[in-house]
């Protein structure tokens, strides 16, 4: 479903990503895991035709993301790091929105909407404006936007970061639920390993921009002589902290850069 | 299509329900039209050039189109903030219609705001010379709306975030407003004052509106209108450019 060989992006001198390849097969829950900065985001970003690659070839559903932007994007949904809804609308003009985005027929539209933010919880609230949603809601009425237009991947970039573990939970077990019904196959980061380690069929391991392990988590835990997941990452990756904040320097260039372009 | 139109619905909807903000962009040409309108009356009468509420109506109503259009521009850096607008970029539409949609949206809620600015200055005592004319004026309210929605969209896919918009606030727009003749008549100009203000396209725009409501043009209605369609052409082409070459 997701095939990715020799993948590299660079911003400068800096190699993001170096050389990654993987394969999702279809129907899978693939977890990409990693410290800061590891390179997870910007990868999910070229699947999603966000970035263009500096080299290394991508196929979703068989299809170029660079090549192919529109019919691509078609095939997959995608749960942002951060927040993506439109605060000033209810839950259910988001919905119908994102429907109208994804050409979903209206009749299709109007049905799903409603079985999903049924199943998510959220039709009580539908018309209520997602400002005042709580951050569990926003996370769940996002993942159910994302299921609107029945994709056949779903992207799922650190969907429960500052979620309570109810809502987490909670999720998880609707994500499961959906790739179970649906036969979606998930494509997910997190920094929780206890997550990975319960939904995941396969794991894959990036740091510095390539991938240090792939497997079943049973597979990377033997690898590690490991008996938790979380101790198999530190394993892989080292106990040293990543610091992804910007310095100084940093910040000057984001003020020549927004100038610059 | 219905892309264009969801998206132009969306922006209105976001009109409609900040109220607030309505009423809040009512004060500053509420404040030029009574300060200035009342302040300057009669210095202005004294120089034979007749009422200034008359004069001034015209250029207030520029102003709130300028103002409102730029800003809903730059709305897409509060879209950008708050997240939305990756989701319309990851969708499966060209991003021509996606910048079409916000950018007449945008236009739409600049127009209304024009109307609203117009009605105060009809209570204020401005009178249209004839009623027929209000029609034509209607019409480059629209085109003001529709070229400054198209800048603010350059603008907007220009900067990466709030900290640039107030150098545009104040090395753009506000140069666009006090060189366009909205305030003041573009006849025996000094040299300098009189380029800048005929490369400002907003003079145009006021100039139009002028010749609609109240009969006086600088430049002549067809110039007017000549040059809006032309800068409208321009800037929708370089906001549709701008806006593709987004990247999160």
């Amino acid at each position: 479903m997701i095939h990715v060989e020799n993948l590299v992006k660079t911003f400068g001198d800096v190699r993001a990503v170096d050389g990654v390849s993987f394969d999702v097969r279809a129907g899978e829950i693939f977890a990409f895991l990693g410290p800061n900065g590891a390179g997870k985001t910007t990868t999910i970003q070229m699947l999603t035709t966000l970035l263009r690659p500096t080299s290394g070839a991508i196929a979703i559903d068989g299809l170029d993301p660079a090549g192919r932007p529109l019919e691509a994007r078609r095939r997959f949904g995608i749960v942002f790091q951060d927040p993506s809804l439109d605060q000033e609308l209810t839950a259910y003009e988001n919905m119908d929105l994102h429907g109208v985005l994804y050409h979903v027929p209206r009749k299709a539209r109007a049905a799903r909407t409603q079985s999903l933010l049924t199943l998510f919880e959220l039709w009580d609230r539908k018309d209520t404006r997602v400002k005042t949603f709580s951050g569990g809601m926003k996370r769940r009425l996002e993942i159910a936007r994302s299921f609107l237009h029945t994709p056949k991947i779903l992207f799922l970039d650190e969907p429960t970061l500052g979620l309570d573990p109810q809502s987490r939970n909670q999720l998880w077990t609707h994500v499961r639920r959906l790739n179970d019904a649906e036969g979606v196959t998930v494509f997910l980061t997190t920094h929780y390993m206890d997550e990975a380690e319960r939904v995941a069929h396969r794991i894959a391991v990036i740091d510095h921009g390539r991938i240090v392990a792939q497997g079943t988590p049973a597979e990377l835990k033997q690898q590690t002589n490991t008996d938790a997941l979380e101790a198999a990452f530190l394993a892989l990756t080292g106990t040293s902290i990543r610091d992804e904040s910007a310095n100084a320097a940093d910040q000057m260039r984001q003020v020549a850069r927004m100038w610059r372009r | 299509m219905a892309v264009v139109f969801a998206l132009w619905l969306r922006e209105l909807k976001r009109y409609l329900r900040s109220r607030a903000q309505v009423v809040a962009s009512l004060g500053q040409p509420l404040m030029y039209l009574l300060a200035l309108g009342f302040g300057l009356g009669p210095v202005f009468e004294k120089a034979g050039q007749g009422d200034y509420i008359q004069f001034v109506s015209p250029g207030v109503v520029g102003m709130t189109i300028l103002f409102s259009s730029i800003f809903s521009g730059v709305g897409l850096l509060w879209d950008r903030q708050f997240g939305f607008l990756k989701e319309t970029l990851v969708a499966p539409v060209p991003r021509i219609q996606i910048m079409a949609g916000r950018t007449l949206g945008g236009a739409t809620t600049a127009l209304i705001q024009g109307t609203l600015v117009l009605t105060v200055c009809l209570i204020a005592g401005f009178r249209p010379h004839d009623w027929g004319g209000v029609l034509l004026g209607f019409l480059f309210m629209a085109l003001i709306a529709v070229v400054f929605a198209a800048l603010g969209t350059i603008i907007g896919s220009a900067l990466r975030d709030m900290q640039g918009f107030q150098l545009v606030m104040n090395f753009l727009v506000m140069p666009i407003f006090f060189l366009s003749g909205a305030l003041y008549p573009l006849s025996n100009l000094p040299a300098a004052l009189t380029v800048v203000t005929r490369l400002d396209p907003l003079s145009y725009g006021v100039d139009g509106l002028r010749a609609a409501l109240i009969g006086q043009s600088h430049f002549g209605v067809a110039t007017d209108l000549a040059v809006l369609v032309a800068v409208a052409a321009l800037f929708l082409a370089l906001g549709a450019r701008a806006f593709s070459r987004i990247q999160v």
